[in-house]
This record gives C-alpha cells, sequence and structure tokens, in this order.
C-alpha cells in the first residue's frame, strides 16, 4: 500500500526509539535546559546590551570606544570560541578561576558565554530603539527635573521598546538554536543528549527527529509570542505611530496600570 | 529684591556658528518678558541655556542669585553633576513649540509623571493636583485621553499643567502657539496671560506680537545672537530704535 519512497523511509527510521523517547525523562530534561539557558542568557543579553547602548551613545569618547570594542570583539569571533574560552581558556589564563574546582560550572560558563554574546547584538538593537525616541522627549523629560537615569528608564525606553521588540524576538529565537553550542562543553541540553545518545547507539536519524520536533516546537511557541507582542505593540499596517501607546491595556512596564 | 534670572555676557557657539554673542540682561519676579526675533537669532537657545539643557561656553547664568550649571570652586567655575542641575530644573518650567508630550502616558500621566517620581509626591496627592491643574487648564475631562486623541492646543495646555505640576518659579515659552493651527491659538494664549495676570515670571519667545503687547511687562528683540533692544512694550512697539526691530515689526505686524 505504501509508496516506495514512503517504505523506505519508514523502513529505515527506528520509530521504536523515536516513540520511547521523544517524552522521556532524559530529553525533557535537555528540552528544559535549553529554555532555560536560552531565557537566561536572553535577559542578561538584554541588560548587557542596554548598559553598552547606553556607553555607545555617551558624550565620553573613551566611553564610546569602550563598547565599540565589547560589539567588535563578541560580534566578531565565533560563538563557539567564546564558549570554549569561557570554560577551559579562561582558568588557563587566570589559574585561580579554575572551573573544573567548582568555581564556575559548566552551565555557569555556558550562561557567561551566551549573555556575553548576546548582548553584543543587543547593544546595536538598544541603540538603535533609543536613538528612535524623538529628542524633544528627552528635553521634556529633563526640563521637569528628572536624572539621566529616570528619563530613560521613565520616558526614553518604554518608547525605545516599539523598535527594540520585534529584533529582540528574533534574536530569542535565534538563541534557543545557538544554545545548542555549549555541547561543547558538555552543558546537557537538548543537542548534547541526542549527540550522547546517537554516540553509543548510532540511531542519528532518529535522536535528530526527535530533538528537531522539539526545537521546532520552541521556536513556534517564541514566534508565537513574538507575533503577540508586535501586534500589540505596533499599529494597523505596522503604523510606528504614537496610536500604538493609545491602547487601553498595557503592560506595567510601558507604563499601563 | 534681587532678579530672578540674571544673565551675564552669555556666548555659545555650535562649532563654529556663535548662536548667542554676550547676552546680558536680568528678569524681575513677576515679570513677563517677550523675546522677540527673526528665525535663527538664537531664541530657542537662549532658553535652553537658561535650563542648562544646552552649555554655556562663556558668561553666567544666575536664577535666583545661583549660577546655574556650574559652582564657584576656588574662584573657578566648576561644572554640577547631573542630579544638582536636575534639582535646579524643577524650579523652572520648560514649554516647547512640539509640546513633546509623553506619547506613552494620559494627559493625567504626563502631569502626575515627574510629581510622583522627581518629587516624590504620593500617588494620590500628585493625582488629585494633576487633576486641579488640568481643570485650570480647561481640560478636567481629558485626564485619560492619549496626546494622539488631543487637538494640538490641548495638547499644550497639557504641557503648560505638566511644567505648572512641578510648581516652578519661572516658566520658559519657546513658540508654544507656533505649531498650531490659528483657531488653537487663542485656547494657548488664553492661559498663558491667566498666568501672566496670577504673578508667574514667564520668559516667552514668541511670534504672537498681540500677547506681547499686551501680556508682556518687558520685550526683549534679539537679532543674530545679540539683545538689540530692551524696551516696555508699549515703547518697542511704537517707537522702535534700531532698523532691524522695525524690519521686523514691518514683517509680523505690529
Ligand atoms: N544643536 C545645534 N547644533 C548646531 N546648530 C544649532 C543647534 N541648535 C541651533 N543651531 C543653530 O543656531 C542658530 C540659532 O538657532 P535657534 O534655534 O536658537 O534660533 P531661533 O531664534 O530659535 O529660531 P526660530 O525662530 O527659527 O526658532 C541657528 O542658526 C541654528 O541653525
Ligand atoms: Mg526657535
Amino acid at each position: 500500500m505504501l509508496g516506495g519512497v514512503e517504505g523506505l523511509f519508514l523502513g529505515v527510521i527506528d520509530w521504536g526509539v523515536v516513540r520511547d523517547n521523544l517524552f522521556s525523562e532524559l530529553v525533557l530534561r535537555g528540552v528544559w535546559m535549553t529554555v532555560r539557558l536560552s531565557v537566561l542568557a536572553m535577559l542578561f543579553g538584554i541588560a548587557l546590551g542596554t548598559v553598552f547602548a547606553l556607553m555607545r551613545l555617551s558624550r565620553l569618547a573613551p566611553v564610546r570606544w569602550a563598547s565599540l570594542l565589547y560589539i567588535w570583539l563578541f560580534r566578531g569571533t565565533p560563538l563557539l570560541v567564546q564558549i570554549v574560552f569561557w570554560f577551559f581558556a579562561l582558568p588557563q589564563l587566570w589559574p585561580e578561576w579554575a572551573p573544573w574546582d567548582g568555581k564556575l560550572s559548566t552551565f555557569q560558563a555556558a550562561i557567561v558565554a551566551l549573555s556575553i554574546n548576546e548582548g553584543a547584538y543587543m547593544t546595536e538593537i538598544m541603540r538603535a530603539g533609543i536613538q528612535s525616541v524623538d529628542p524633544g522627549q528627552a528635553l521634556a523629560a529633563r526640563s521637569l527635573g528628572m536624572t539621566y537615569p529616570l528619563a530613560m528608564r521613565r520616558i526614553i525606553l518604554p518608547q525605545a521598546m516599539r523598535v527594540v521588540i520585534p529584533p529582540t524576538g528574533n534574536e530569542f529565537i535565534a538563541m534557543l538554536k545557538s544554545s545548542s553550542l555549549v555541547n561543547a562543553i558538555s552543558v546537557a541540553e537538548l543537542f548534547f543528549v541526542a549527540k550522547q545518545q546517537y554516540s553509543s547507539s548510532l540511531k542519528y536519524l532518529e535522536w535528530l527527529l526527535i530533538i528537531s520536533a522539539w526545537y521546532l516546537v520552541l521556536t513556534t511557541i517564541a514566534s508565537l509570542f513574538q507575533a503577540w507582542l508586535e501586534a500589540r505593540y505596533r499599529g494597523p499596517a505596522g503604523a510606528a505611530s504614537e496610536s500604538v501607546f493609545s491602547r487601553a491595556r498595557r503592560p506595567a512596564w510601558m507604563g499601563g496600570r | 529684591m534681587p532678579p530672578l534670572l540674571e544673565l551675564v555676557d552669555v556666548h555659545k557657539a555650535f562649532g563654529r556658528t556663535e548662536v548667542l554673542r554676550g547676552i546680558s540682561f536680568s528678569v524681575e519676579p513677576g515679570e513677563v518678558v517677550a523675546v522677540l526675533g527673526p528665525s535663527g537669532s538664537g531664541k530657542s537657545t537662549l532658553l535652553l541655556c537658561v535650563n542648562h539643557l544646552e552649555r554655556i561656553d562663556r558668561g553666567r547664568i544666575l536664577f535666583d542669585g545661583r549660577l546655574v550649571g556650574y559652582r564657584e570652586q576656588g574662584g573657578r567655575l566648576k561644572a554640577e553633576g547631573d542630579a544638582a542641575v536636575a534639582r535646579m530644573r524643577r524650579e523652572i518650567g520648560m514649554v516647547f513649540q512640539r509640546f513633546n508630550l509623553f506619547p506613552h502616558l494620559t494627559a493625567l500621566g504626563n502631569v502626575m509623571e515627574a510629581p510622583v517620581h522627581v518629587l516624590k509626591q504620593s500617588k494620590a496627592e500628585a493625582r488629585a493636583r494633576a487633576t486641579a491643574m488640568l481643570s485650570r487648564v480647561g481640560l478636567g475631562d481629558k485626564l485619560d485621553a492619549y496626546p494622539s486623541q488631543l487637538s494640538g492646543g490641548q495638547q499644550q495646555r497639557v504641557a503648560i499643567a505638566r511644567s505648572l505640576a512641578m510648581g516652578p518659579r519661572l516658566m520658559l515659552f519657546d513658540e508654544v502657539t507656533s505649531a498650531l493651527d490659528p483657531e488653537l491659538v487663542g485656547e494657548v494664549l488664553e492661559v498663558m496671560r491667566g498666568l501672566a495676570e496670577m504673578g508667574m515670571t514667564m520668559l516667552v519667545v514668541t511670534h504672537e506680537m498681540a500677547f506681547a503687547r499686551e501680556a508682556a511687562s518687558r520685550v526683549i528683540f534679539m537679532d543674530e545672537g545679540a539683545v538689540v533692544e530692551d524696551a516696555p512694550p508699549a515703547a518697542f512697539f511704537a517707537s522702535p530704535r534700531s532698523d532691524r526691530a522695525r524690519q521686523f515689526l514691518s514683517r509680523y505686524g505690529r
């Protein structure tokens, strides 16, 4: 009844392995680790990006240079190199800080590597967001006696969000997948789990199917969330208008009630 | 009484462009000073300098006898920090040509923002005051409207209320009716007249000659970064002394 290609397909794959492992504890732990790594590194990346974006826009030249150096270094070298650096090479450079002595776990090294790398990309996204806000807003805020940090937090950054949210969503989707690179330092995220299993069982196809299905689930959820956020913060037909903020229902961090 | 605001030989350049070339004048408490002058004469820059939103290159500005943006230390001027400058700005309100309302906040939110976060008033207190302030400028029924839902004249009145909510002792107005449709100019000028009558000290950059003539106690005419005339409105409009003022008046009407 089955055609040749389908028959071959079904015949080659050991569906039993897929069925038994798709929801196994091992795989679910890997999924959870991938989610944890991605969310944490993204949050730290956003924080770093905000700080370095403000430095990038500083009046002081050396401060701007420090930010440019950061972007140049961490956006210009492979993430894999950075991951290996933080876990293996840093202790060589600074022997007292030896992760395998329990001072920095593989998980911590992974978070450091992913966060700092993400921060470099987020810096440019935050900079563009801040610069998209009318300079008159800063003038008005300062004229009311707001200090620079207060004006940033209450007036400028909330308005920058409209421009910041879409590319940040893309960054998060990319992060879900690139977090798999930390398998290089044996963090048991989704890909690492599969790698260990197919190395011993040689069921490559089966394990790639299992984790790809999970990656698709995660990225689909993330895309839906991104679309929801964008629809909420961008006016109809993508018009970046003030009406965006006129919506009655907005989260508290946008100044809503 | 000492002047509330005093400018002494104020200079300001943007790169090679000299925008203010030795401005000196003072404003007494309760005075309403209209600043007139052709486009590019440095009027906006002057107001920004008074608030230290632009830093001056030379001379000094004193607000209530205190240096603006600097402090004297061993006979030399040292730049003030962000917090000290911000504290001084609480007492100087500023209203802009393009309103600069916070688009993500309602009218009430715009007016409450600084009292709550700068003056640390309680939300309830700030809300009560903001409501009263908005009613005073005729917007008691627009508390929950976002700026994009308001007309230009209404937006500008919210902006005035937002400044007044800080309890300033000096108000700076920079061509606040220039971006408005002609039929909306009157409602904003009316609010400003009311303020003047209540004794608010005001420095008003404007092209509204009628306002300058009727509401101002003094007119300062600027051209090319200098004060060309400084006279009571009656004298200035009846017999301007300089050719440049005469030319200006013939263009904008007396
Ligand atoms: N931030 C700036 N950088 C460079 N040049 C500036 C800046 N701000 C103002 N200028 C220049 O300074 C001069 C005076 O500008 P200013 O805005 O103070 O004039 P104005 O009297 O307010 O004019 P208008 O009536 O058109 O508002 C202009 O030549 C302007 O181009
Ligand atoms: Mg101007």
